[in-house]
C-alpha cells in the first residue's frame, strides 16, 4: 500500500525523514517501505534506541562490579604480569654506567676504560646514598651468583674511592676486574627483559647466546608438564568416580537422593586444611589405611605401603577435594534428561548398555564437559594439599610460584611462569572450545 | 594447688623482675599507644608475650596486637613498601630475611647502643650482642640451631643409638625413614661433611658446580628414605607419629617433643647448625610509632628480659650478659641451660649459618636442588 504516487525506493534515511511529517498516523509498513513506530519514527530506529536505553541501564547495573573487579583483580593481575618483563631498575640505580657501557664492547675481551667506572662509582656513591646499591645487586644476582654479595661488600668502600677507580674496585673485590661482571651489567642494561621468561622455560642469555641451562638446573618445563599430567589423571578420576554417584542422586527417590547429596556438600562446605590433614592422618605408613590393611594381613607390617608424600598423596587428596565440582553439574544435568527416553529405546529393543551408552552418556557431556573444565582449570593452579601431602615427586609448578613469591622474592620470574600458567589455560581453553564447543557447557 | 602454686610463683617472678626495672625504662615521650608486632606464632611467640610484651604493658599499658606471619614478612613487607602503608611496628625475622631487608632498604638501620640497654655492668649492647650483629639493621634476641631428634624405641637398630651427625647417611645399621628439610641450606653442608670435607673448607667446596654436585651425590644415598618437611612442626609430629626414625629441625620443637610431651625422643646434637633471630623495624614508620617501638626494645632486648625468654622456650638469649641468669623452665621447673644449643656440652661440634655465602648462591643451588628432587 503506497501512499501517494512516489515509486518505492531504496530504504534510505533521508527517504525516511522526509516523509515522517505525513506518516504520523500509521504503524507499519510506510509509503516508501519502512517500518515505523506510533511517533512516526522508523521502527528501526526507535528499536535500536529502546536497545540503547536498556544497554546502558544494564551497564549502569554492572558498573559497580566492573568497576571493582578492574580496580581489585584486573589491575594487579597486569600490573604483577608486567614484572614479568620489567627491569627499570638498572636504569634508575646507575644511569650514568649504562650510558658509558654502551661504547664498550662485550667481546673485546677488554675491561670496560676508566671512564666507565668513573661512571660507575659516582653512582654507585648516589646508590649507596639512597640505600639501593643492594637492591640492584639481589636484581643482578639472578643473571650471576655472587653479585648481591660484591655490591654488598663494596658498599662504603666504594663511595669513599679515588681515582684512578678502576683499580680502585678491583683493590676492593677481584670480581669488578672480571669481564662477566661487567658483561652482565651491561646485558642487563635495557629497561625490558626477557630473562624472567627464559628462566622460566628453562634458558638463559651468557656469553655465548641463547641457550637450554644444563641438564641439572632445569626444573619448570618439567614440573608445566607434570601440572598438566596430574591434572589430567585428577580430571579423569574425579570423572569415574562422579558420574556414578551423580547418576544416583539423579534417579533415586528424593529422601534418599537428599541424603547423598548433604553427603556430597558435607566434605565441600569442610575446609580445605582439615580435609587435607585428615588424609595425611589416613594414608601415612603409621596411618589408618595401612594400619587396617596390616591388622586383616593383606600386607606385612614392614612393607607398608607409601600412600602419601608422593603422586599417589596428591592423587588421592584432591580427587577428593575436587569431586563436588564434578558431581554438581553432571547432576544437574543428569536431573533434566527424562527417564522416558531410556524407556523408550528399551521398548525400542535397545538392551541396558545400548540404551545407557547411545541415549543417556550422549545427553549427559555438557555435564561432563562443564565438570572436567572446573576441576580441570581448578587443579592446573592448585597449591595447598600438593604441598602438604605432594612429597616431592607430587608438587606442582603453583608450588614453584608461591615459592619464588614468598621465599625467594623473584617476582619477575614468579611473574613469568604465572603468565605462561594463565596463557596454557587460555590456550586449552581454545582447544577445549574447538572440540567439544562452550556451548555444550552446562552448569545447570 | 600445683597450678595455684606456679601462678603464685610466676607472678612472683614478675612482680619481682617488673619493679627492678620500672626506674630505668626511659618515660616514652609522643609515643603511640598501641604496637603491631610480628612473629612465628605457637610456643615461640607465647615466650615473648610472657617474657617480652605482658610485663611492658603493665608497666606502660601499651596494647599489643601479635600477627603470625613471621614466615611471610619479606615478601609482606615489600608489598606494604610498595603501596605506601606500612601496618607493622616490630618484626621478627630470621638471620638472613633481616640481611635481606636490610639489601633491600625495607628494614631501618639502627644503632644498638644508642637505643638499646647497656648490660648490668655497663657492656655497651654492641659488645654484649657480638657476633650476633650480622646486619645494621638487626636488633638480636635469640640463638637456635637446626639439629636432629631420634626415637629412643627403634627396634630394628638393636639398642644402638645414633651418636654422630653422619648416622643420618646410615641406612645400613638405623635403618627407617628420616625428615629433612625441603631446601638446599644446611643438608647441603651436613651431607660435605659426611663425604668427607673439613668444616674449614665447606663453603669454598660448595661454591663449585662439583662441589654441590658432590653433595647431591652424598643426598642420593638416603634419598628414598627421606621425608621432606617444610614447615617446622612437621618433624616433630613424624617423630611422635613413628612414621619417621630421625629427623632435623629447630632444637626448641625438639625440646617441646621431649620434655614437654614425653616422647620417646632424643637430642642429637652433633654439627648443629646455629641461627639467629631477632627485631627488625620497618622503614618509613610515623614519629610516635617509632617511638613507642624503640622504648619497648629497650626494655625487651635488655640482659633480664632476654634471660627471661628463655624460661618459657629451649633457645639461647642472643647476648652474652644474659646466659648466666637463664634458670629453671616456668612451667616444667626443669634446669634449661642443659637444653640450650651454646651449651658447651652440646657445641662440639657445630655450624653458624653462612647467611653472606647463601644470599649470593641460594637462587642457583636452589634450582640444582630442587631439579634434583624432582626426579
Amino acid at each position: 500500500m503506497w501512499r501517494g504516487g512516489s515509486p518505492p525506493r531504496p530504504h534510505s534515511s533521508n527517504a525516511g525523514e522526509k516523509m515522517t511529517s505525513t506518516t504520523t498516523d500509521q504503524i507499519g509498513a510506510s509509503g516508501d517501505g519502512i517500518m515505523r513506530a506510533a511517533d512516526g519514527t522508523p521502527l528501526k530506529r526507535s528499536l535500536a534506541r529502546a536497545l540503547r536505553r536498556e544497554k546502558l541501564r544494564s551497564f549502569l547495573l554492572i558498573l559497580p562490579l566492573l568497576a571493582f573487579i578492574t580496580l581489585t583483580f584486573l589491575m594487579p593481575i597486569a600490573d604483577m604480569l608486567f614484572r614479568s618483563v620489567e627491569n627499570g631498575i638498572v636504569q634508575e640505580t646507575i644511569p650514568r654506567t649504562v650510558v658509558a657501557l654502551k661504547d664498550w664492547d662485550a667481546s673485546s675481551g677488554e675491561l670496560p676504560s676508566e671512564e666507565v667506572f668513573a661512571a660507575f662509582q659516582q653512582d654507585f656513591t648516589e646508590a649507596f646514598k639512597n640505600k639501593t646499591h643492594t637492591r640492584l645487586g639481589l636484581r643482578l644476582n639472578y643473571d650471576e651468583p655472587g653479585m648481591s654479595g660484591l655490591f654488598r661488600k663494596s658498599g662504603r668502600k666504594a663511595t669513599q674511592l679515588e681515582p684512578p677507580y678502576r683499580e680502585g674496585f678491583i683493590d676492593i673485590d677481584q670480581d669488578w676486574g672480571k669481564l662477566e661482571t661487567w658483561r652482565v651489567i651491561k646485558r642487563a642494561s635495557p629497561s625490558l627483559t626477557d630473562g624472567y621468561f627464559l628462566a622460566a622455560v628453562d634458558a638463559e642469555r651468557t656469553s655465548d647466546g641463547l641457550q637450554m641451562k644444563p641438564e641439572k638446573e632445569r626444573i619448570y618445563l618439567y614440573l608445566f608438564w607434570r601440572t598438566m599430567f596430574l591434572s589430567i589423571v585428577i580430571t579423569v578420576s574425579c570423572l569415574l568416580l562422579g558420574y556414578p554417584i551423580a547418576y544416583l542422586l539423579a534417579n533415586l527417590p528424593l529422601r534418599t537422593s537428599n541424603l547423598l547429596m548433604i553427603l556430597v556438600l558435607l566434605p565441600f562446605w569442610t575446609s580445605l586444611l582439615v580435609r587435607t590433614s585428615a588424609w595425611k592422618v589416613l594414608l601415612q605408613q603409621q596411618g589408618v589405611v595401612n594400619d587396617t590393611l596390616v591388622w586383616l594381613g593383606i600386607i606385612d607390617t614392614t612393607s607398608r605401603l607409601e600412600l602419601i608424600n608422593n603422586q599417589t598423596g596428591t592423587i588421592i587428596a584432591m580427587t577428593h577435594i575436587l569431586l563436588p565440582f564434578m558431581i554438581l553439574p553432571l547432576f544437574s544435568v543428569m536431573k533434566t534428561i527424562s527417564p522416558s527416553y531410556v524407556r523408550a529405546a528399551k521398548s525400542l529393543g535397545a538392551n541396558d548398555w545400548t540404551a545407557f551408552w547411545r541415549v543417556y552418556f550422549p545427553q549427559t557431556v555438557p555435564g561432563i564437559g562443564a565438570g572436567a573444565i572446573l576441576v580441570f582449570i581448578l587443579s592446573i593452579g592448585y597449591y595447598i594439599t600438593p604441598e602438604l601431602v605432594g612429597g616431592t615427586s607430587g608438587i606442582f609448578i603453583s608450588n614453584r610460584i608461591a615459592y619464588h613469591i614468598s621465599t625467594s622474592l623473584n617476582w619477575g620470574l614468579a611473574a613469568a611462569l604465572g603468565t605462561i600458567l594463565l596463557g596454557l589455560v587460555l590456550l586449552l581453553f581454545y582447544v577445549y572450545d574447538k572440540i567439544v564447543g562452550i556451548d555444550n557447557v552446562k552448569l545447570g | 594447688m600445683k597450678l595455684k602454686l606456679l601462678l603464685l610463683a610466676a607472678t612472683a617472678s614478675f612482680a619481682a623482675t617488673g619493679a627492678a626495672f620500672t626506674e630505668d625504662l626511659p618515660a616514652c615521650d609522643n609515643c603511640a599507644d598501641s604496637m603491631t608486632v610480628v612473629s612465628w606464632g605457637g610456643a615461640y611467640q607465647n615466650s615473648q608475650v610472657k617474657a617480652y610484651s605482658d610485663p611492658y604493658s603493665e608497666m606502660t599499658g601499651t596494647k599489643f596486637i601479635y600477627d603470625e606471619s613471621s614466615n611471610e614478612a619479606v615478601a609482606k613487607l615489600r608489598a606494604m613498601n610498595e603501596a605506601g602503608n606500612i601496618t607493622w611496628d616490630l618484626v621478627d625475622v630470621e638471620g638472613p630475611d633481616a640481611v635481606r631487608l636490610c639489601d633491600e632498604g625495607l628494614a631501618m638501620e639502627v644503632d644498638v647502643d644508642e637505643i638499646l640497654a647497656k648490660a648490668p655492668d655497663g657492656t655497651p649492647p654492641s659488645e654484649d650482642f657480638g657476633d650476633s650483629l650480622i646486619s645494621p639493621c638487626f636488633i638480636p634476641q635469640i640463638v637456635f640451631s637446626t639439629t636432629f631428634g631420634y626415637r629412643t624405641d627403634v627396634e630394628a637398630w638393636n639398642g644402638a643409638t645414633p651418636t654422630s651427625m653422619c648416622d643420618i647417611f646410615d641406612t645400613e645399621k638405623f635403618p627407617g625413614k628420616r625428615a629433612l628439610e625441603k631446601r638446599p641450606k644446611k643438608n647441603i653442608e651436613w651431607a660435605l661433611i659426611c663425604d668427607g670435607v673439613a668444616k674449614a673448607d665447606l663453603y669454598d667446596v660448595m661454591e663449585t658446580d662439583e662441589g654441590i654436585d658432590r653433595a647431591l651425590a652424598k643426598l642420593d644415598t638416603i634419598k628414598d628414605d627421606v621425608i621432606w618437611w617444610s614447615a617446622g612442626a612437621d618433624t616433630p609430629q613424624l617423630l611422635a607419629d613413628g612414621e619417621i626414625v630421625m629427623g632435623s629441625t629447630y632444637n626448641g620443637r625438639l625440646f617441646s617433643v621431649i620434655a614437654e610431651q614425653n616422647q620417646p625422643v632424643a637430642m642429637l646434637w652433633d654439627y648443629q647448625v646455629f641461627d639467629f633471630d631477632g627485631w627488625i623495624i620497618p622503614t618509613g614508620l610515623p614519629e610516635d610509632r617509632l617511638n613507642r617501638v624503640k622504648n619497648f626494645l629497650y626494655f625487651a632486648t635488655d640482659t633480664q628480659r632476654l634471660a627471661d625468654q628463655a624460661k618459657y622456650i629451649s633457645y639461647g638469649p642472643a647476648r652474652a650478659s644474659s646466659a648466666p641468669l637463664v634458670g629453671k623452665h616456668a612451667e616444667l621447673g626443669i634446669e634449661m641451660g642443659p637444653h640450650m644449643p651454646t651449651d658447651p656440652s652440646n657445641m662440639k661440634n657445630f655450624i653458624v649459618n653462612n647467611i653472606d655465602w647463601w644470599s649470593s648462591y641460594s637462587d642457583d643451588v636452589d634450582a640444582k636442588f630442587q631439579a634434583w628432587l624432582a626426579r
